[in-house]
């Protein structure tokens, strides 16, 4: 199974793969939002968590289409369905590529782009921490929903809409997080429900894509 | 690539479908060791149908099949090969997830040594073929099922691989193909599958899963 996740990391960093396509939609975010709500630092500062997040969000729903979709066309899926591995090991590898290659860039990039938007300091901290917990969860339900629509040619329109309404808790909390940790409030509650999120996702969606792939295969 | 003599592929009455329709019922037949068997028949009679559920990828509408677990190596049209990586980087993947570990051995059977190095996207449609077959070698495994595996390989490339199965064979494995082309195989017997066509519901045959929603 390692050896699917060195493949998909080698795959995403080749030529064509996708690798920095979610950072460069972050960077685009993040540096036309000053310019079309003005250049007031107060503003920015108040928006700043939202915009972080929403960025984050789609720069992750925009990758999404590609996890499942370029195995099944050259046949590679079939051929992991019958290795044998597990096939929600493989939905795990893949999840988990995923997040290498569009989640853990966001997550490292943040603090530059928070400067950006003016985030205060002492919210920077706050910004990689609520990241580093939810960003695994948009992977995995993204997974789940490229499993879901695999097999359906242009299934990426079908697939942001299934897996938005998916993604707004995980939207809620982390900004929610960001936005307190700003503020010098108290930010246990929404540090503990995002990672119940990331917990809960990550123990129980990979038996339900590895079950949509099946249903889809045939 | 030696497989386990006792292990054997049997057939019983089988029913599969494709798209919620039955298209063949009552299949039964034995593939032994060191036995191959070409499915032949019209196009759209289910061949492809066949061997993707016996390959596991779909589940059978009746019938038995019983087999050793994780014994087939299924190759199709197309063969699960990334163009950005390079040939023996493709072999290399298949063979980890496999377990096994030799690559050398399928890359000289299927001629492909000078190539190893070259990205997949470089290499002709007979080549990419040549590469798909040599993945078949590093499963290991011992039954080979194989839709239309000679398609764009030239005569050369054909005889080749007639050897690679005969080989195969020869070591106590087995394979299931889907082929319009004579490969000359000694231990090989036809299977047509025109008399297994599926019969219409009202004929008595059996319904697939859209028949009762349309009717």
């Amino acid at each position: 199974m390692i050896a699917l996740l060195i493949r998909d990391l080698r795959l995403a960093v080749r030529a064509g793969g996708g690798f920095g396509l979610g950072l460069a939609f972050f960077l685009i975010v993040v540096t036309l939002v000053p310019f079309g709500v003005g250049p007031q630092g107060d503003i920015l500062a108040r928006i700043a968590p939202g915009i972080l997040w929403l960025g984050a969000l789609l720069a992750c729903l925009l990758s999404l289409d590609r996890i499942f979709a370029l195995d099944y066309e050259d046949g590679s899926l079939d051929l992991l369905v019958s290795a044998p591995i597990p096939l929600e090991g493989v939905v795990v590898m893949k999840a988990l590529a995923h997040w290498l290659t569009t989640g853990l860039p966001l997550v490292i990039a943040a603090p530059v782009f928070g400067l950006l938007l003016h985030l205060p300091g002492d919210a920077q901290g706050w910004l990689v921490l609520s990241l580093l917990l939810g960003t695994p969860a948009l992977s995995v339900l993204g997974t789940f929903g490229a499993a879901l629509t695999v097999g359906l040619k242009r299934g990426g329109l079908l697939l942001s809409l299934l897996v938005l309404p998916f993604y707004v808790p995980t939207l809620i909390f982390g900004a929610e997080l960001v936005s307190r940790g700003a503020q010098g409030m108290a930010t246990q509650i929404p540090l503990l429900m995002l990672a119940g999120i990331t917990a809960a996702s990550v123990a129980l969606i990979p038996f339900a894509a590895a079950a949509a792939i099946r249903v889809n295969l045939r | 690539m030696a497989a386990d003599p006792a292990s054997g592929l049997r057939v019983e009455n089988l029913a599969v479908a494709r798209g919620g329709l039955a298209v063949l019922e009552g299949v039964s037949f034995a593939l032994a060791p060191g036995e191959a068997l070409v499915l032949r028949g019209p196009n759209g009679i289910g061949k492809t149908t066949l061997l993707r559920t016996l390959a596991g990828l779909q589940p059978a509408l009746a019938g038995e099949v019983s087999v050793p677990p994780e014994s087939i190596a299924y190759a199709a049209h197309s063969d699960g090969i990334k163009a950005t990586l390079s040939v023996a980087e493709n072999l290399r993947f298949w063979a980890a997830v496999h377990g096994t570990r030799d690559i050398s051995e399928p890359l000289s059977q299927m001629n492909l040594e000078t190539l190893a190095e070259r990205p997949a996207n470089s290499l002709s449609a007979g080549q990419k073929r040549r590469l798909g077959l040599a993945r078949l070698l590093v499963t290991g495994r011992p039954i080979w099922m194989l839709d239309e595996p000679t398609v764009s390989l030239d005569t050369d490339s054909v005889a080749l691989f007639a050897r690679v199965i005969a080989d195969h064979l020869g070591q106590g494995g087995s394979a299931l193909m889907a082929t319009h082309i004579d490969l000359g195989l000694v231990s090989s017997r036809d299977l047509d599958l025109t008399p297994y066509k599926a019969r219409a519901p009202e004929a008595g045959g059996i319904s697939g899963a859209f028949d009762e929603v349309l009717s």
